[in-house]
């Protein structure tokens, strides 16, 4: 179990150095950020390197890519070009919004998605499992945006009930984590509905009602327990990508996270905040899914032995 | 006499409604068992013998519909049974064990934890005393170290000894019948007749009755008292097993028996029966065994009634009249 773990840690330890390159040499392509930062008319060649070499810019491509390496391993991103404030500061300030919604969001999608998934299956073909399906393909095929637009239009302009802005209170949060858990709750009733018809058809299921098994106890216990494992996996992917989710959704309801974070970064050419931004967001992806891998074998005791 | 009866089955028709049409997996079929017999259900894949043991357990699948007759067991009628009754039945009196022994068991839950809880269901007891039913209950199977064993998750067994648990569990409640689903068909030679053996010594403990569900001839000869052959959703045999082995009166039985190679056959002469088993839902008119019958003749345009060949020995065909 534990040299498990640690290949993982290994495993991430080298996709996060990876992607670290990938967000360097991505940054460098978007353009100069002394361009954004000098006025267009007043500034003479000089001023130009005077900025250049200030931002560590005129440094070779390796030299940089070295000092932001050497930075990220102690946590330090450097300063953002724009208001010269440390990364990490930023980072810390907006990374707790993302994570909430993001937390919200996961917790939405389950709590909705599972059960209404394992409903479908028990019921079969019935009404409820025909209403279900037409809302899963909606939240699958309707776009992020789309439906947030909706949202907000019918809880914030219409009926004016909800807040459609910022994340003051617990009341806030609630079109946005919806938002965020729209597609991902779709995706766990469709799927919650398939694993739970595959494993109801299976031998031990019918062997646990062969023997007398009350029908609760086979179908929320022998078969959930079976049925979870994929769906388990699932969540855990689509949580990380709720982190990217974030860009959209920040974006639409004025959400100060990560993802706005990331996205202002990218407009203004602050290549310290980008990196930071996009490095922190990889993080979480590889540690949710260590996570999940962790949780996987604790489910699954095939793989445990 | 009566009181001996366990389960009486008249004319049990359990249809299938499908796009297609309705096909008649079983199609009013008759047998009895006493108690402590065992009754061997022969025919091919398809013809209705697996579909049998489902209605008797009341879990005929989506889209089949038990339509007419009667599952008489200990004196009534299991089809006038609700769900919960049923469900009541079902372990404590009428058991099965299916097929494949690797997939009976839940992979994510101990061998304990499916054996206690499926006690728990027959005995208010706590669960110490549930635990030690189910080391008595291993241990009965010959399973080697039971105590150790409940703590062990499926994967971690033989096949063979998967098999034993499945065993196990299904006499857990002591019930009345038991229904075997070719269970053996998927273990190794060796194992397979251990297996065997092992569920006659469980009859002979407990007393149940055996529905014995196979193609092999050769485990029926091994196991059972009586034989039903069926065909096409239909029994078109029924006798002792000495009587079937020595004088079958039907067709097909004759040519299953044929077909149940010896040492003296070579491989080169090893008769089969020709031609395929109807699909249900396009039977032919009349005998359902008449296109692959050498002996049919215009006769067989009607469907054979049932006759009486010798005592407790019937066959459907129009040449035991």
């Amino acid at each position: 179990m534990w040299q498990f773990i640690a290949i993982r840690v290994m495993q991430g330890i080298f996709t996060l150095l990876v992607i670290s390159l990938l967000v360097f040499l991505a940054t460098r392509l978007t353009g100069d950020p002394a361009l954004v930062l000098l006025p267009p008319e007043a500034s003479s060649k000089t001023d130009y390197e005077r900025v250049r070499k200030q931002l560590g810019l005129d440094k070779s491509l390796s030299e940089q890519y070295f000092i932001f390496l050497r930075g990220a391993v102690q946590g330090d991103f450097g300063l953002s070009i724009r208001d010269r404030r440390p990364t990490r500061d930023l980072l810390l300030e907006r990374l707790p919004a993302t994570l909430k919604l993001a937390a919200a969001g996961m917790a939405l999608a389950i709590i909705i998605g599972v059960p209404l998934g394992i409903l479908s299956a028990v019921k079969r073909d019935s009404v409820f499992d025909k209403t279900g399906k037409l809302f899963a393909v909606l939240g699958m095929a309707a776009p992020q945006f789309w439906v947030a637009i909706m949202l907000i239009l019918l809880f914030g302009a219409i009926l004016k009930v909800l807040p459609t802005y910022g994340l003051e209170g617990p009341e806030n949060y609630i079109l946005p984590s919806f938002v965020l858990a729209w597609s991902i709750m779709a995706g766990i009733m469709r799927l919650g509905r398939s694993s739970m018809l595959e494993v109801l058809d299976s031998d031990y299921v019918r062997f646990a009602r062969i023997k007398g098994l009350q029908d609760g106890l086979v179908v929320w216990k022998h078969a959930l327990r079976n049925a979870l494992i994929p769906i388990m996996t699932f969540s855990g992917i689509s949580l990380a990508g709720l982190l990217n989710g974030a860009i959209v959704v920040e974006q639409v309801f004025a959400v100060p996270g990560l993802g706005r974070l990331m996205l202002d970064g990218v407009l203004q050419r602050n290549f310290p905040v980008v990196q930071a931004a996009v490095m922190a967001s990889a993080f979480f992806y590889i540690l949710t899914a260590l996570v999940v891998d962790i949780l996987y074998v604790y489910a699954d005791p095939r793989i445990r032995h | 006499m009566t009181n001996d009866v366990i389960l009486q089955v008249q004319d049990l028709q359990t249809h299938f409604f499908t796009r297609t049409g309705v096909v008649k997996a079983v199609d009013g079929i008759n047998f009895e068992l006493k108690r402590g017999e065992t009754l061997g259900i022969v025919g091919e894949s398809g013809s209705g013998k697996s579909m049998t043991a489902w209605s008797i357990l009341g879990m005929v699948p989506h889209p089949g519909r038990i339509v007419g007759g009667a599952i008489n067991y200990l004196g009534e009628n299991l089809l006038e049974k609700s769900r919960g009754e049923m469900r009541d039945i079902r372990g404590s009196g009428i058991c099965m064990v299916m097929q494949d022994p690797l997939t009976s068991l839940n992979p994510v839950f101990t061998v304990g934890d499916q054996l206690v809880e499926t006690l728990r269901l027959e005995y208010d007891e706590p669960k110490r005393s549930l635990r030690q039913r189910a080391v008595d209950l291993l241990a009965n199977v010959r399973i080697p170290a039971a105590e150790e064993r409940l703590a062990n998750f499926p994967h971690q067994m033989s096949g063979g000894m998967r098999q034993r648990v499945v065993g196990a569990i299904s006499i857990a409640r002591a019930p009345n019948l038991l229904i075997a689903d070719e269970p053996t068909t998927s273990l190794d030679a060796t194992i397979q007749l251990q297996y065997l053996r092992l569920l006659k010594d469980i009859q002979a403990e407990t007393g149940a009755a055996i529905i014995f569900i196979t193609h092999d001839f050769g485990i029926v000869a091994r196991m059972c008292d009586r034989v039903a052959v069926m065909y096409a959703g239909r029994i078109v045999e029924q006798s002792d097993v000495e009587d079937m082995f020595d004088s079958p009166a039907h067709p097909y039985t004759e040519a299953l028996l044929q077909s149940v190679p010896d040492l003296d056959t070579d491989v080169d002469t090893l008769p089969s029966i020709e031609g395929q088993p109807p699909s249900l839902d396009a039977l032919p008119e009349g005998c359902s065994f008449a296109p692959r019958c050498p002996h049919a003749w215009e006769r067989c345009l009607e469907y054979p009634d049932e006759f009486t060949v010798a005592p407790g020995h019937t066959s459907r065909c129009w040449r035991s009249e």
